[in-house]
């Protein structure tokens, strides 16, 4: 659906997008993850024929990006960096201008845009909006506009830059549901988020950037598969300590790391042994873990520069804080 | 896409406002001439007012000249320079050519619903101000005095003051007004292409508008300038009120073709450039 062959992108000095090799297959639900400002939106950009790449080849639906990239927008909802709307003009309206703007004949024409206006609007949830001016609207509303303006012409593939800004829990599970929905219907979804739990919840692959480079693609479920270990909270950890003696690899109260692949194994030798257990599953590894292992701090964080004489107090511990969660989990759990 | 346009620029309340506005100045200034009946005399104050107190037939003529050193250049740079650099700046842009719709069409699509809203304005406040100038000065039957129309001290190039003094015809008031709306027009397209270039540089509309009206209010100091003599002739306000001199008997063509060729260079050149910058532009608004 999306293949990009070192996909390189600089602004004068700055290397924004460097050598990314995407692939995004049919029937994906793509997370697209990254610190802020490692270049998940340019990326986005390059795909819609927006910002041209500096070098690198982009083929999405099978056709060359930008060159012939009129051919296959058509087909591709877009919402990229927030929902823009004309504040002055209801909803509707909105749509109506959205959909009239660029050629389009047949299923998508002129003559079933009041149908499929209604439809959109009351697939994101904004059946019943009047016709007050956009302007009025919440920064949720104006989400779900937008998410019904990508509706509008029933693409097959759906590129969304955090679709769910603005909305509330209940939302976001509207959206997430819509999504998968979608999904299921045959179209393909590509989200570019850095809020993980949302991706975590929707997304069937990741591919991870940071600092403009694609540092791992996979499936998300090769990614949580489980790490060989058990996870068990237990009242008596002392004793389920001894028990399982040198197979415990950590120790956090009444939490223990065991080092053993089945769980069901290690509960029937604690409870047989008359240990209580309240818990009990194998580990796995969280996305909000595997992402701090392998991305930096993003561009939004700003450090003094380490070792001035002027201020050792605040550039020395400032300077480590960002590495350090990141290479010591990652280790832990490999 | 052009349709499209239109319909946006028509649901834009801005739009009307402004247009209100321009006409508005030319009814302010006709009931204050027509109350005092104090025409500023020949050769001062805005073109062709003087000989309005005369015919009110004129008094369309006289109206552009009063809107059309500065009202009718900031309205029409602020449309023109919001055309590109307002849907960047709302964030329409990237969604517009998402759509999509190819960057030429839109370009193209905004230009000329920079022409129409130009046009539109130009002959609202011709019609306005016709009907205004019947109701307050009235329309003698008895021939005028083609108005000895003093060239302002903005053309105050070549065109000595002359006063043709012979007579014009209903008709031939008409078809003159009409001449000097399409040269103002195109005078005015000058003008739209400097912030349509502008407009495909930079994301702010406020922007792209004050930087064509700085080119112009350069201009024009320049035009008065004997030391800038050299580059006089090709200044894009060079020939702005050589319209005047249609209402000259005979009509005197020589500063009007001129100002045609002139805006005629500037408008090719500017929309040429606005292409190719805007064609080739990485959208990031």
């Amino acid at each position: 659906m999306i293949v990009t062959h070192e996909l390189t992108k600089r602004y004068g000095r700055v290397l924004a997008v460097d050598r990314v090799d995407l692939d995004v297959r049919e029937g994906d639900r793509y997370g697209f993850l990254g610190p802020n400002g490692s270049g998940k939106t340019t990326v986005v950009r390059m795909l819609l024929g927006l910002v041209y790449a500096t070098s690198g080849h982009i083929e999405v639906m099978g056709k060359p990006v930008p060159s012939r990239v009129a051919e296959v927008l058509p087909q591709i909802g877009a919402l990229v960096e927030g929902p823009s709307c004309y504040g002055h003009l209801s909803g509707r309206a909105n749509l109506a201008l959205i959909d009239a703007s660029g050629r389009a004949r047949g299923p998508f024409g002129r003559r079933t845009r009041r149908r499929r206006i209604a439809e959109a609007l009351d697939r994101v949830g904004l059946a019943g909006v009047d016709r007050r001016p956009v302007k009025k609207y919440s920064l949720g509303m104006r989400q779900r506009l937008g998410l019904a303006a990508a509706l509008l012409r029933a693409p097959r593939l759906l590129v969304l830059d955090e679709p769910t800004n603005g909305l509330d829990p209940q939302g976001i599970r509207e959206i997430r549901d819509l999504l998968a929905e979608l999904n299921r219907a045959g179209t393909t979804v590509f989200l570019s988020s850095h809020q993980l739990g949302e991706v975590e919840l929707l997304c069937t692959r990741v591919g991870i950037v940071d600092r403009g480079r694609l540092v791992l693609q996979e499936d998300l479920d090769e990614l949580r598969a489980p790490t060989g270990r058990v996870v068990v909270h237990t009242p008596d950890a002392d004793r389920a300590a001894a028990l399982l003696d040198g197979r415990v690899e950590q120790r956090d109260r009444d939490r223990l790391v065991v080092a053993e692949a089945d769980p069901a194994e290690v509960n029937a030798r604690l409870v047989t042994a008359g240990l209580r257990v309240s818990e009990i599953a194998p580990e796995r590894r969280s996305l909000e873990e595997l992402m701090l292992s392998v991305t930096g701090s993003g561009s939004d964080r700003i450090d003094a520069p380490g070792g001035g004489p002027d201020e050792p107090h605040q550039s020395g511990p400032a300077a480590a804080e960002p590495g350090e969660p990141g290479p010591g989990e990652g280790e832990g759990t490999r | 896409m052009i349709l499209v346009e239109l319909v946006k620029l028509a649901r834009r309340p801005r739009s009307w406002v402004s247009i209100a506005l321009l006409c508005g100045l030319p009814v302010l200034v006709a009931v204050f001439v027509a109350v005092t009946h104090l025409a500023p005399p020949p050769g001062q104050g805005p073109v062709l007012l003087s000989a309005v107190l005369s015919n009110g037939s004129l008094y369309p003529a006289a109206a552009l000249a009063i809107v059309l050193p500065i009202f009718l250049p900031v309205a029409v740079a602020v449309v023109a320079g919001d055309t590109i650099a307002g849907e960047a700046g709302s964030g329409m842009l990237r969604y517009l050519l998402a759509r999509p719709v190819g960057r030429t069409r839109l370009l193209v699509a905004k230009l000329i619903s920079v022409i129409v809203y130009t046009m539109t304005a130009v002959v609202a406040v011709a019609v306005t101000s016709y009907v205004t100038g019947r109701l307050l000065f009235g329309v003698q039957p008895v021939p005028v005095t083609s108005t000895g129309v003093a060239s302002s001290n903005l053309a105050a190039g070549g065109v000595a003051t002359s006063l043709s003094g012979t007579t014009l015809t209903p008709a031939d008031i008409l078809v003159r007004t009409i001449g000097a709306i399409a040269f103002i027009g195109v005078s005015m397209l000058g003008v739209a292409a400097i912030a349509l270039f502008l407009s495909t540089i930079t994301d702010s509309s406020l922007g792209a508008a004050l930087g064509a009206l700085a080119a112009l209010v350069t201009s024009q100091v320049l035009v008065t300038l004997n030391a800038a003599g050299s580059v006089n002739p090709y200044l894009p306000t060079r020939y702005w009120l050589a319209w005047v001199d249609f209402f000259r008997q005979p009509i005197l063509w020589r500063n009007i073709d001129r100002g045609f060729a002139v805006q005629g260079v500037y408008v090719v050149v500017l929309l040429a450039a606005a292409w190719a910058n805007f064609a080739t532009k990485d959208i990031t608004s």
